[in-house]
């Protein structure tokens, strides 16, 4: 790829330093090496994109695996730069596309907060939006605002670029609706508080279903991609498959557990389709993937065998808890939970999770802010043990044998990942920004 | 080594609450729902039969209740909310006829005279006696308050995220005094009129400090017996060592 000088010095600097704090052990210096390419080059993200096809991803849950799963898709069709490091602000996305130059093509994930910069910047092909719910307690508040804030990015015309939006989340619906060309995927809603009201006019929301709608005239557009759980009543094979807007049926096996994730391949696939990989191409891709950034991985801590499931938000525990293996194989489950400024310093969240799921196991409860959980759990009936310490200390108090699943936010996770030998999931999100339009 | 936090005791029978949560989908932003789910087991703890009135999204609210929870909320929910509730009358009649009502921030303002969302003045409930403006800076962050003697409770703890400061009138008294945090804005923490308690404090309030839940319980069930609560005492000691040091208590 032929990149002005400037940009080139820029990278340049930035690699230096990225060596620079990878020689000081602070992290892996995917950042710091994007920050200082930035700061020399403003416009080294859209040089950098300039020439490539990309597809960007964003939403509060699952965008890592979405995003994992389409570059695996995209990768039958040749080299992909994909920031699979989770680095997913500009500084990473800078850092990602300079360390594959000549890959033609990106799968980038960026935080939902900087998809209208990124979009701005990269002019992708295809703009992937999965859901929008609220994340870190103390930066509530951005639902509402975001999808206004995407609407208005999305409004912009860019020639050749088509969106691929989830249309059962209303909030994604609302902000794609700004956009010239939309392929809509029924890619499921696992949580709904947060889209109580129409984000078109603030009132309340008609449900039946998955169907949506409002007075104002907002409501779920027609769906062309979606799943279809075949029973195999009438002769063909039982198993889950991807409908296409053409009424074709393409089967779905993946290696990852669980509907969550069977959606997230849905709108890879759809959004793959778009950069003109045939579905059975791409489905056939995405079954390969086993684990994500350590997540579902079968990890080895303390001489115990864990599976590790990360959750950063209630929807996102929500899906976790549904991912738990049934409580015969699986009686005994570690919950572990940190409040750091990376998981938002108040975890009021736990109320909204339906931890009753957890009755009939025993739940040894890790992490800075096992109190809290302690409470929780005991209020919801569950047999609780507390543990002093993260998911290490638990693995400790476990049994030998059987292999034990693992729920824990985000730097619970990372701590234990690291504990397992693994690397951590990178990036942190921005320290939180406490949002003033509500309250 | 299974702990035990919430033992149970014979029914009592003709013990019945009646906990009514107001539009908890609209108004549960901040675990408000876990203020709801303490109520009703410490009740249903003590052998008394719970039922749970969750009131949909802008549907009516029932005015027979006993205890009323009004949880917080985003600007537009609200605003939504509280232009519901004026309009359908039923919580300001429990209020009027002695219900017990714990109203969480953007509750706090909702029961109110006035209070300010997305840039608006918009009215409130009328129900206590306070008025709520925007504070020069957001409040984030652990609230602690020392409660009125009167409440017989330990120190509360609490989590806060508010843009909105409270001032009360000459009917409404405070919940207590803030010893770190912002609270109402101006030293004092909460609202408190007859039988309706207004408070910044989540985390959710009643899960951190069990002595507060069954103040709110004791008002309308009477004398309660006393609970093993060695958790949530251990939760709320350990958020006041983390704010106040060791010598916290
Ligand atoms: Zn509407």
């Amino acid at each position: 790829m032929r990149l002005p000088v400037r940009t080139r010095l820029a990278l340049l600097a930035g690699g230096m330093a990225g060596g620079l704090s990878r020689a000081a052990r602070r992290g892996n210096g995917t950042t710091i090496s994007g920050r200082v390419a930035l700061v020399l080059d403003p416009q080294a993200l859209s040089r950098l994109a300039r020439g490539r096809r990309s597809a960007v991803v964003s939403g509060t849950n699952g965008k890592t695996t979405t995003t994992r799963l389409l570059a695996e898709a995209l990768r039958t069709h040749g080299m992909v730069a994909h920031n699979d490091r989770g680095a997913n602000m500009p500084t990473g996305l800078v850092a990602c596309l300079a360390r594959d130059v000549d890959a033609p093509l990106a799968a980038l994930e960026v935080d939902e907060p900087w998809l209208p910069t990124v979009v701005a910047a990269v002019d992708p092909r295809v703009v992937v939006l999965l859901n929008l719910s609220r994340d870190q307690l103390d930066r509530v508040g951005e639902v509402a605002l975001l999808a206004h804030r995407w609407r208005a990015a999305l409004a912009v015309p860019r020639s050749g670029s088509v969106v691929v939006a989830n249309a059962d989340d209303p909030h994604v619906a609302w902000a794609a609706m700004g956009a010239d060309r939309v392929a809509w995927v029924a890619a499921g809603q696992a949580w709904r508080a947060d889209s109580v009201l129409c984000p078109a006019c603030s009132r309340l929301l008609a449900r039946v279903g998955q169907e949506y709608s409002c007075r104002c005239g907002f409501r779920r557009p027609q769906v062309g991609w979606r799943l279809v759980d075949d029973p195999g009543r009438d002769g063909g094979d039982a198993g889950t498959y991807v409908r296409d807007p053409d009424g074709r049926k393409h089967r779905l096996d993946l290696s990852l557990p669980g509907r969550v994730n069977q959606s997230n391949a849905l709108i890879a696939v759809a959004a793959a389709a778009q950069m003109g990989v045939a579905v059975d191409e791409a489905a056939a891709a995405m079954a390969r993937v086993r684990e994500i950034a350590g997540r579902y991985a079968r990890v080895d801590l303390a001489g115990r065998a864990l599976r590790l499931l990360l959750a950063k938000n209630p929807a996102g525990w929500a899906v976790a808890l549904d991912l738990l293996r049934p409580p015969a194989e699986c009686p005994t489950v570690v919950v572990a939970v940190n409040a750091r400024a990376a998981d938002g310093r108040d975890p009021s969240w736990l109320w909204d999770v339906p931890f009753e799921a957890l009755g009939g196991r025993h739940v040894l409860v890790a992490g800075d802010r096992r109190a809290d959980v302690a409470v929780r759990l005991a209020y919801a009936g569950v047999e609780l043990e507390i543990v002093d310490g993260g998911v290490a200390e638990a693995a400790r108090r476990l049994g030998p044998g059987s292999l034990v699943d693992v729920l824990a936010n985000y730097t619970a996770f990372d701590d234990a990942l690291a504990a397992a030998g693994g690397r951590g999931t990178a990036s942190t999100p921005a320290a939180s920004t406490p949002d003033a339009h509500h309250g | 080594m299974a702990e035990q936090t919430v033992g149970r005791l014979d029914p009592r029978p003709g013990d019945r609450l009646r906990l009514v949560s107001v539009y908890p989908e609209l108004l549960g932003t901040y675990g408000d729902r876990g203020n709801v789910l303490v109520l009703a087991a410490r009740a249903r703890a003590r052998g008394v039969e719970v039922e749970v009135v969750e009131v949909a999204p802008l549907a009516p609210v029932p005015s027979q209740g006993d205890l009323y929870v009004l949880g917080g909320g985003e600007d537009a929910a609200q605003s939504s909310a509280v232009a519901a509730l004026a309009e359908d009358g039923g919580l300001a009649a429990a209020a009027a006829s002695g219900a017990v009502l714990l109203a969480v921030c953007a509750g706090v303002q909702m029961l109110g005279e006035r209070f300010v969302a997305g840039g608006a003045d918009v009215p409130g409930l009328g129900i206590i006696d306070a008025t709520s403006t925007r504070m020069p800076r957001r409040a984030v962050g652990e609230l602690v308050v020392e409660a009125d003697p009167g409440l017989h409770v330990p120190l509360l703890s609490g989590y806060e995220n508010h843009g909105g400061g409270t001032t009360r009138g000459p009917l409404a008294e405070p919940l207590g005094r803030v010893v770190r945090g912002a609270g109402n804005g101006e030293g004092t923490e909460g609202v408190r009129q007859g039988r309706v308690y207004g408070t910044y404090l989540h985390g959710p309030v009643l899960a951190r400090n069990a002595a507060f839940a069954d103040h709110l319980l004791g008002l309308v069930l009477g004398t309660l017996a006393p609970l093993d609560d060695t958790l949530p005492e251990r939760l709320r000691r350990e958020r006041l060592t983390a704010v106040l040091g060791s010598a916290a208590g």
